[in-house]
C-alpha cells in the first residue's frame, strides 16, 4: 500500500524542528526511524500534511553518562541501544527489552524516542523505561521540560508530548546494583508482546530490598505492577515468596481482549510471567 | 548406480543443484510486477468494506478529476463484455451455481468484493484516486456461521437461489454403516474444525494485460500456477478469441493453490486493456490479497469411528460442512471432495459413509490450498486413531499397525474404492520410530508426568497416505470435473545438438527445469547442461494443464520421459538409415546408436538431429524430424505415504507449545532429485505445522477479516520452526514408468495431525481430549482449565 | 518534489521524488532495479530488504528522501565486479535454500547483515537473526544450512587474526547490572 501525499521537512536543529512543528500544529508529524509511522501511513490510517524528519539532527543520537544518570539521545536506534556498552552496563534491562523489539532491520531504523513517543502499550521499550524510572526530556518552543516516565504515557498511543514538542533524550538512573529480566510472551517470533514483564530487583542476600515491575500490554498504557512491587519489598528472596507476590501482578490493570488474547488470559500471563521475571532478576532460577 | 557399459551416472536420483537458481539469487528476476511495457497504466481496485450490502449508489466521476487518472469504472460499466467467473467443478447435478461478476454490480457479498476500478498513470495516483469514489451501501445481514446459514430463516448470501446450501454429496461404500456400528465395542464421536487459512504465497498476485499493438494478440502476464487453464477461461469470460490470447506465467513466487485460480483481476485487466487500448498492470498489496485471493480449508468435521475392543476398525462415518465463501471459484466445491476418498487413510475397515455439504457464507471464497481436501481427511482419521488408542489404552502406533494395509497386500482396493498400487507402511514406520527414539521419549514423558513437571511432553503420530497426481481423466469425468487430467510435453532436438523440453506444467518454485532436464538427459543420453526446459507461456507451450495437486512429476514428468522415448524411437529409424543397419541391430546407450557387433559404426543422437536438420539423406517418406511430443493421461492416482512423528513440550502454565523434535520418513517412490524432494517436504511441514499451531483467518461478527494483515495472521518465521529430520523409504509406484509418486503436498498433509496429536498427547493425562486449531497458548490454557474444573477432585490450580 | 542523490550498487543517481515515495518503489519503478521485490504492506516479510549505509533495512519502510546522500546495496550489487557470486549466493544455491526465490533477495541481505555482526553464529542465532524475513516455500531449514555454510566459507577465507574474537553477543534477557 501507498501513503497519501505529504510535505517533507528536514530540519537541522531541534529549534528548527520545533518551529516547524509549532507552525503546522496538529497537521504535522515527527518522523524518526519511521518503523511505526511509515506502516501507518502506508495503510492510510493517518494523513499528516507535513513530516518533520528529525533523523539527521546532530546530537540526538548516542549514549553518554551524566553522574548517576545514563543519557540516551532520542534518535538512538534500537540496534545501538542493544549494543551500547554503557546501556548494557548501567541499564541492562533496557538493552534486554530492546533486543526483543521486532527484527534486526527494524531495530536498525527504529529509535528509542520513536518507541516512547508512539507509546504502543504492547511495546517493549516503554515498559522497560517505566520500570527504570526514567525521565523523558522534551523540547518545545518554550524550551525543555522533563517528564517522569510514570507521567509520560497518558492513554492508548497518547503521551504527554504536545504537538509542537520533540522528545530529545531519555535519562535513566543507573541501575548497576539491580538484577534485571525482560520476559516477553509472543504468539510468534514476529508478533508483538501478548504480555511483557520488565523486572528490576535489588537484593540484599536473603531479602528482596526493592523491585520495580513494568508491564506491557496490560492496559491502554504500559503500567507498573504496583501491588506486586509492594508485596516484594522486604520479602524473602525465595521462590514461594516471589510466587505469592506475583499473584498480585495483574491487580489494577485493564488489559484488552483482542485477536491475540483475552483480558482474562493476559491477567493470568501477567502473574506467571512476573513470577518468572522476578525470579530471574533476583537470580533465583 | 553407474551404467555398466558407459560409466555414465544416471541423472535421475542425483541431487543436482538447480538450474533455476542463478537468476533468482542474483536478482535477475521476472516477477509479473517487474514487467513494464511502453504506455503502461496502473489499476487500483476499490473493495467492499462490508461483508454484505446492496450498492445503492456508486459514483466514480470524482476519481476522474484526480491527477493522473485515465479512467474509472463501476461494475456495471465493466459488465458488458465480461461474463461470470467460472466454476469448473459442479460436483452434483443440482449444485447451486451463483453468478460471480468480476466487479460487483448490485450487491457485495464479502469484504473485499471489488466494486470499482480506477486506471492511472502510476500506482501512487491510482491508490489516491480510490479515496475519491463515492459508494452508498445498504447493509444486508452477513452470513458467517455454516450451521446457522443452513437453518430455516437464515439470511441468504444469494437471495435469488433461495438457500445457502450449495450442494450435498454423499458416498457410502462397503457394508451398511449402521449395521456395522451395532457390532462395535466402541463408537467414538468427535467434532474437529479445520480453520480457515490464508495461503500466503510470498509473491502477491499481479497481472499485466497488453492489448494487440505490436503483436496481434492480447498478452496476459499473470502470477498464476495455471496459464493454460487461464487462457481457456479468459477466452470464455472476456470473449477474446482463444487463438488471439497469449497467457504468460513469468517467474511466479509460490502458489500453494492460491494461484490455481481464474481471478477477476485477470478479466478486469483484459477488459480495461481492451477498452483503453493501453497496457495495464495491477498488483495486489498483501492486505488486499488477504481479502481478494482465495482462502483455504474451513470445514467442520463430524466423525464417528466404530471399532472392536482389540482396536480393529469396523466403520467410519464422516459428515462435513465445507465453507465455500461467497462464490464458487474454479474448483471451490470440489476441494473437500478430493478428501472424500481419503478419510479411511491407510486402514482397512468394513463400512464407510461420507457426506459433504457445501455452504455459502459472506466470506472470501475458499479453494485449493496445499493438500486441498486431503489434509482435512488425514487430520480427521489420524486424530481419530489417536483417540481410539487412548480410549482403548493402547499405544498409538500399535493401534495403527493393527489396521493398516500390510505391505504384502498391495495392490489394495480400499473401502473408499481407490486402488493403492504400492506401499510399505511397516518399513516407513519402523525407520521413523528408530530415528525418533520413540521408546526413550515415551519414558521421558512418563517421568515428567510422574513428577508433575509443569512442562509436559507429548508424542504425536501420523501415518498418512494421500491421493495425488491429478488425475486420470475418466475419474475426473465421474467426479463431474470440467476438464481432463493429462499433461503434455514436447521435445525439440536442435540442430546443434542441444535440447528443448517444452512442458505443460507451470512451476513456481518446484524446480521442474532441473528435474525435467534430468529425466530427459537420461532417456536421450545427452548432458544435463544441454537441456533447456521451457514452460509457462501459451505461445511457447501451447498445450498444458499446469501445476497443482502434486501432479507435475507423476503426470508432466512422465510425459517428458515418454516424449523422450519417442524421440529415441524416431532417431533410431534415422540412425539405422545412416548406419546402413536394421533398426533391430542398433544398440542405444548414453546417447549413441551403435551397430551390434561393430561398435565403431555409431551415430550420436546429436548427429542424428543434425541429419534431420539438413535432411539431405533420409529414407523416402520419413518425416525430417526426430522431435516428439507426448500427452500423458495417467493410469491412476499416485499414493505417497509415510510416517511422521512429532514431540512437543507444552508449558502447562502458559499453554505455550514448543516442537522438540520432528521426524518423518516419506515414501514418494523413486526420486528424481533427492535435494528437491527434501525441500518440498520441508516446506510442506512448515505449512502443516503452521496450521496446527499458528495460523487462522478470523472474522468478526460483522464479517470483517480481523486477521487482515501479515502483522495479525501469523505466518511462522525461521525462529518459530524446528529442524526437521527427514528420511525416505522407496517403494516404487507401479502405475508409471518412472516409479515416481507426488511429493508436493505430502509434508503438509501429514504434519498437522502429528503436531496436534502430540499436543493432545501431552495434555491427556490432565484431562484434555482435544484442542482446536491453531493450538494457541490461550486455547491450551483454557482446555487445561476446563479439564481441571471438570475433574475437581484433582485440583486447585 | 524533493531532490535526492543516492548511490545504488555503486552507481550515483540524482532524482526529483515525491517525499512519500518509498525507497523500494524508487529502486523498482524509477531505477528499474527490480531484483528487490515487495511482499507485504506491514513491514513483516523482509522481501524488500536492502543495505542502507552498511545496515540492513526494509526498503518498503524507508522513504526515498530518507536515503538521500546514502549508499544502497541491493541483491543486484552483491556479486563482485567480475560477476563472482557472494558466498551467500553460492551457499543458497548449493544448499537448495530457495524454491520460488521470492524471499531470497531479502534473506540473503538479512543473512549478510547477520554474518557481519556475528561471523560464527549457532543455528538458533541464525533463526533469530532472520526473524524479520518470511519464506513460504522452504520451511527455513535449508536457509539455515546455507547461512551456516556461507559463514564457514567466509571464515575459511578471512585468515583468522590471532586472538581476534567476534564481538557480537546479544545481551541476555537477564543478568545482573553489576560491573563485570
Ligand atoms: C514489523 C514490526 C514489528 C515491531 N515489533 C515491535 C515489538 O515487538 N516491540 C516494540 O516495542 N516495537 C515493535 N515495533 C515498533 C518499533 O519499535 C518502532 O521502531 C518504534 O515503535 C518506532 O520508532 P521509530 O523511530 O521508527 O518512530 P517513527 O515511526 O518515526 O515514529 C513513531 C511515532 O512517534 C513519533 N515520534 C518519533 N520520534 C519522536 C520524537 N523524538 N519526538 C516526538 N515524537 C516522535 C512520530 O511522530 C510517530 O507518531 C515493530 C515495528 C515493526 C514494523
Ligand atoms: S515488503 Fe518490506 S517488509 Fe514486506
Ligand atoms: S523460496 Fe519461495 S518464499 Fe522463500
Amino acid at each position: 500500500m501507498i501513503p497519501a501525499s505529504f510535505e517533507y521537512a528536514r530540519p537541522r536543529t531541534v529549534e528548527e524542528a520545533v518551529g516547524q512543528l509549532a507552525l503546522a500544529g496538529e497537521e504535522a508529524k515527527v518522523l524518526a526511524g519511521g518503523q511505526s509511522l511509515l506502516p501507518i501511513l502506508r495503510m492510510r490510517l493517518a494523513f499528516p500534511e507535513l513530516l518533520v524528519d528529525v533523523g539527521r539532527i546532530p546530537g540526538l543520537r548516542g549514549v553518554r553518562t551524566d553522574g548517576d544518570t545514563l543519557v540516551i539521545g532520542a534518535l538512538t536506534s534500537h540496534h545501538d541501544v542493544v549494543h551500547d556498552p554503557l546501556v548494557r552496563r548501567h541499564a541492562g534491562l533496557l538493552a534486554a527489552a530492546t533486543a526483543t523489539v521486532a527484527d534486526p532491520a527494524v531495530r536498525h531504523r527504529g529509535t528509542i524516542g520513536g518507541s516512547l513517543a508512539h507509546a504502543d502499550p504492547a511495546g517493549d521499550v516503554p515498559a522497560a523505561v517505566l520500570a527504570l524510572d526514567a525521565e523523558l526530556v522534551v523540547q518545545g518552543p518554550d524550551g525543555r521540560r522533563s517528564v517522569p516516565a510514570r507521567e509520560f504515557f497518558t492513554d492508548y498511543l497518547q503521551t504527554a508530548l504536545r504537538p509542537d514538542e520533540l522528545l530529545v533524550e531519555v535519562r535513566v538512573p543507573k541501575a548497576d546494583a539491580w538484577g534485571f529480566h525482560y520476559e516477553k510472551f509472543q504468539l510468534s517470533a514476529q508478533a508483538w508482546a501478548v504480555v511483557g514483564v520488565a523486572a528490576l530487583v535489588r537484593r540484599d542476600d536473603g531479602r528482596i530490598v526493592e523491585s520495580r515491575v513494568g508491564l506491557s500490554n496490560m492496559g491502554p498504557t504500559p503500567v507498573r505492577a504496583t501491588a506486586c512491587e509492594e508485596a516484594l519489598a522486604g520479602a524473602d528472596a525465595a521462590p514461594d515468596a516471589v510466587a505469592s507476590a506475583a499473584d498480585s501482578a495483574a491487580e489494577g490493570t485493564r488489559p484488552a481482549s483482542d485477536l491475540s488474547a483475552s483480558a482474562e488470559y493476559r491477567e493470568h500471563l501477567a502473574r506467571v510471567l512476573t513470577r518468572r521475571a522476578v525470579l530471574a532478576a533476583a537470580d533465583l532460577t | 548406480m553407474t551404467d555398466q557399459l558407459t560409466g555414465r551416472e544416471p541423472e535421475v536420483g542425483r541431487a543436482r543443484v538447480r538450474k533455476e537458481d542463478a537468476r533468482l539469487v542474483t536478482g535477475r528476476t521476472n516477477w509479473t510486477d517487474n514487467i513494464t511495457v511502453p504506455g503502461l497504466l496502473h489499476i487500483a481496485i476499490l473493495r467492499s468494506p462490508m461483508a454484505h450490502a446492496r450498492i445503492e449508489r456508486i459514483d466514480v466521476t470524482p476519481a476522474l478529476e484526480r491527477p493522473g487518472v485515465v479512467a474509472a469504472y463501476t461494475g456495471r460499466d465493466l459488465a458488458e463484455g465480461l461474463g461470470s467467473l467460472p466454476c469448473a467443478w459442479p460436483v452434483t447435478e443440482d449444485i447451486v451455481l451463483p453468478e460471480h461478476p468480476p466487479v460487483a454490480v448490485d450487491e457485495v457479498r464479502h469484504t473485499g468484493d471489488p466494486v470499482a476500478v480506477v486506471v492511472a498513470r502510476d500506482r501512487y495516483a491510482a491508490a489516491d484516486a480510490l479515496e475519491a469514489i463515492d459508494v452508498d451501501y445498504e447493509p444486508l445481514p452477513p452470513v458467517l456461521n455454516m450451521e446457522a446459514a443452513l437453518a430455516e430463516g437464515s439470511p441468504l448470501v444469494h437471495a435469488d437461489k433461495g438457500t445457502n446450501r450449495c450442494y450435498t454429496w454423499p458416498l457410502a461404500t462397503g457394508e451398511d454403516y449402521a449395521t456395522v456400528r451395532e457390532r462395535a465395542d466402541v463408537v467414538l464421536r468427535r467434532r474437529f474444525v479445520q480453520q480457515r487459512l490464508i495461503p500466503n504465497a510470498m509473491e502477491p498476485r499481479a497481472v499485466v494485460a497488453v492489448p494487440p499493438d505490436t503483436s496481434d494478440q492480447y498478452t496476459l502476464y499473470s502470477a498464476t500456477q495455471i496459464p493454460h487453464i487461464v487462457r481457456v477461461m479468459m477466452a470464455v469470460v472476456t470473449g477474446i478469441p482463444e487463438h488471439r490470447l497469449r497467457v504468460v506465467a513469468p517467474d511466479v513466487g509460490g502458489g500453494f493453490g492460491s494461484k490455481l485460480q481464474v481471478y477477476g483481476e485477470e478479466a478486469i485487466g483484459l477488459a480495461v486493456a481492451r477498452k483503453l487500448g493501453r497496457p495495464v498492470k495491477w498488483t495486489e498489496s498483501r492486505s488486499e490479497g488477504y481479502l481478494a485471493t482465495h482462502h483455504g480449508r474451513d470445514q467442520i468435521q463430524d466423525l464417528e469411528l466404530a471399532a472392536t475392543r482389540d482396536g480393529r476398525l469396523l466403520g467410519l462415518k464422516v459428515d462435513l460442512l465445507a465453507d465455500m465463501g461467497a462464490y464458487l471459484m474454479i474448483v471451490t466445491p470440489g476441494v473437500p471432495l478430493l478428501g472424500a476418498f481419503m478419510f479411511p487413510g491407510i486402514y482397512k475397515m468394513d463400512a464407510y459413509d461420507f457426506t459433504c455439504t457445501g455452504v455459502f457464507t459472506t466470506k472470501t471464497p475458499t479453494d485449493a490450498y496445499r493438500g486441498a481436501g486431503r489434509p482435512e481427511a488425514t487430520f480427521a482419521i489420524e486424530r481419530m486413531m489417536d483417540e481410539l488408542a487412548a480410549e482403548l489404552g493402547m499405544d498409538s502406533v500399535e493401534v495403527r499397525r493393527r489396521n493398516w494395509i500390510g505391505h504384502d497386500e498391495f495392490p489394495y482396493t480400499t473401502i473408499g474404492g481407490l486402488t493403492y498400487d504400492s506401499g510399505n507402511y511397516e518399513s516407513a514406520t519402523d525407520k521413523a520410530l528408530a530415528l525418533f527414539g520413540y521408546d526413550d521419549l515415551r519414558s521421558e514423558q512418563r517421568k515428567r508426568e510422574e513428577r508433575g513437571d509443569p512442562v509436559r511432553l507429548g508424542i504425536g503420530v501420523s501415518t498418512y497416505t494421500e491421493m495425488c497426481g491429478l488425475a486420470p481423466s475418466r475419474i475426473l469425468r465421474d467426479l463431474r470435473y470440467g476438464a481432463g487430467g493429462w499433461e503434455a510435453a514436447s521435445i525439440r532436438m536442435l540442430p546443434t545438438g542441444k535440447v528443448e523440453v517444452l512442458t505443460g506444467t507451470s512451476p513456481h518454485g518446484q524446480g521442474h527445469v532441473t528435474s525435467w532436464s534430468q529425466i530427459a538427459a537420461d532417456v536421450l543420453g545427452v548432458p544435463f547442461e544441454d537441456v533447456e526446459v521451457l514452460h509457462g507461456d501459451t505461445r511457447t507451450v501451447p498445450q498444458g494443464m499446469d501445476t497443482y495437486g502434486s501432479r507435475s512429476l507423476v503426470v508432466g514428468g512422465v510425459a517428458v520421459h515418454r516424449a523422450a522415448r519417442k524421440v529415441v524411437d524416431k532417431a533410431r529409424k534415422v540412425a539405422a538409415h545412416l548406419l546402413e543397419a536394421s533398426e533391430d541391430d542398433l544398440d542405444f546407450a548414453d546417447g549413441v546408436f551403435s551397430v551390434k557387433g561393430s561398435p565403431d559404426a555409431h551415430k550420436t543422437i546429436q548427429e542424428v538431429a543434425f541429419a534431420t536438420f539438413t535432411s539431405h539423406d533420409l529414407p523416402d517418406g520419413l518425416e525430417p524430424t526426430i522431435n516428439a511430443e507426448h500427452v500423458e493421461d495417467p493410469e491412476a492416482f499416485s499414493y505417497p505415504h509415510g510416517t511422521h512423528l512429532c514431540a512437543v513440550e507444552v508449558d502447562t502454565e502458559t499453554g505455550r507449545v514448543r516442537i522438540r523434535s520432528y521426524v518423518c520418513v516419506d515414501d514418494v517412490g523413486k526420486v528424481v532429485n533427492p535435494m528437491i524432494v527434501e525441500g518440498q517436504v520441508h516446506g510442506g511441514l512448515a505449512q502443516g505445522i503452521a496450521q496446527a499451531l499458528f495460523e487462522e483467518a478470523v472474522y468478526d461478527e460483522e464479517g470483517n477479516l480481523v486477521s487482515g494483515t501479515m502483522a495479525d495472521y501469523l505466518v511462522p518465521c525461521a525462529a518459530d520452526l524446528p529442524d526437521f529430520l527427514t528420511d525416505r523409504t522407496e517403494t516404487p509406484a507401479t502405475t508409471n514408468p518412472l516409479g515416481v509418486k507426488g511429493v508436493g503436498e505430502a509434508g503438509t498433509i501429514a504434519s498437522t495431525p502429528a503436531v496436534v496429536n502430540a499436543v493432545v498427547d501431552a495434555l491427556r493425562p490432565l484431562g484434555v481430549t482435544d484442542v482446536r486449531m491453531p493450538c494457541t497458548p490461550e486455547r491450551i490454557w483454557r482446555a487445561l482449565r476446563d479439564a481441571r474444573s471438570a475433574r475437581p477432585e484433582e485440583g486447585s490450580s | 518534489m524533493t531532490r535526492i542523490s543516492v548511490k545504488v550498487d555503486g552507481t550515483a543517481y540524482e532524482d526529483e521524488v515525491e517525499p512519500r515515495l518509498l525507497l523500494v518503489h524508487y529502486l523498482r519503478d524509477r531505477l528499474g532495479l527490480t531484483g528487490t521485490p515487495v511482499g507485504c504492506d506491514t513491514t513483516n516479510c523482509g522481501a524488500c530488504m536492502v543495505d542502507l549505509d552498511g545496515k540492513s533495512v526494509k526498503s518498503c519502510s524507508v522513504l526515498a528522501v530518507q536515503a538521500d546522500g546514502g549508499e544502497v546495496t541491493t541483491i543486484q550489487g552483491l556479486a563482485s565486479a567480475d560477476g563472482e557470486w557472494h558466498p551467500l549466493q553460492r551457499a543458497f544455491h548449493e544448499q537448495h535454500a530457495l524454491q520460488c526465490g521470492f524471499c531470497t533477495p531479502g534473506m540473503i541481505m538479512a543473512a549478510r547483515d547477520l554474518l557481519r555482526e556475528n561471523p560464527d553464529p549457532t543455528p538458533e542465532e541464525v533463526r533469530e537473526g532472520l526473524e524479520g524475513n518470511l519464506c513460504r516455500c522452504t520451511g527455513y531449514m535449508n536457509i539455515v544450512r546455507a547461512v551456516l555454510a556461507a559463514a564457514a566459507e567466509e571464515r575459511r577465507h578471512q585468515a583468522p587474526e590471532p586472538g581476534a574474537v567476534a564481538e557480537h553477543a546479544e545481551p541476555s534477557t537477564a543478568g545482573s547490572g553489576a560491573p563485570v
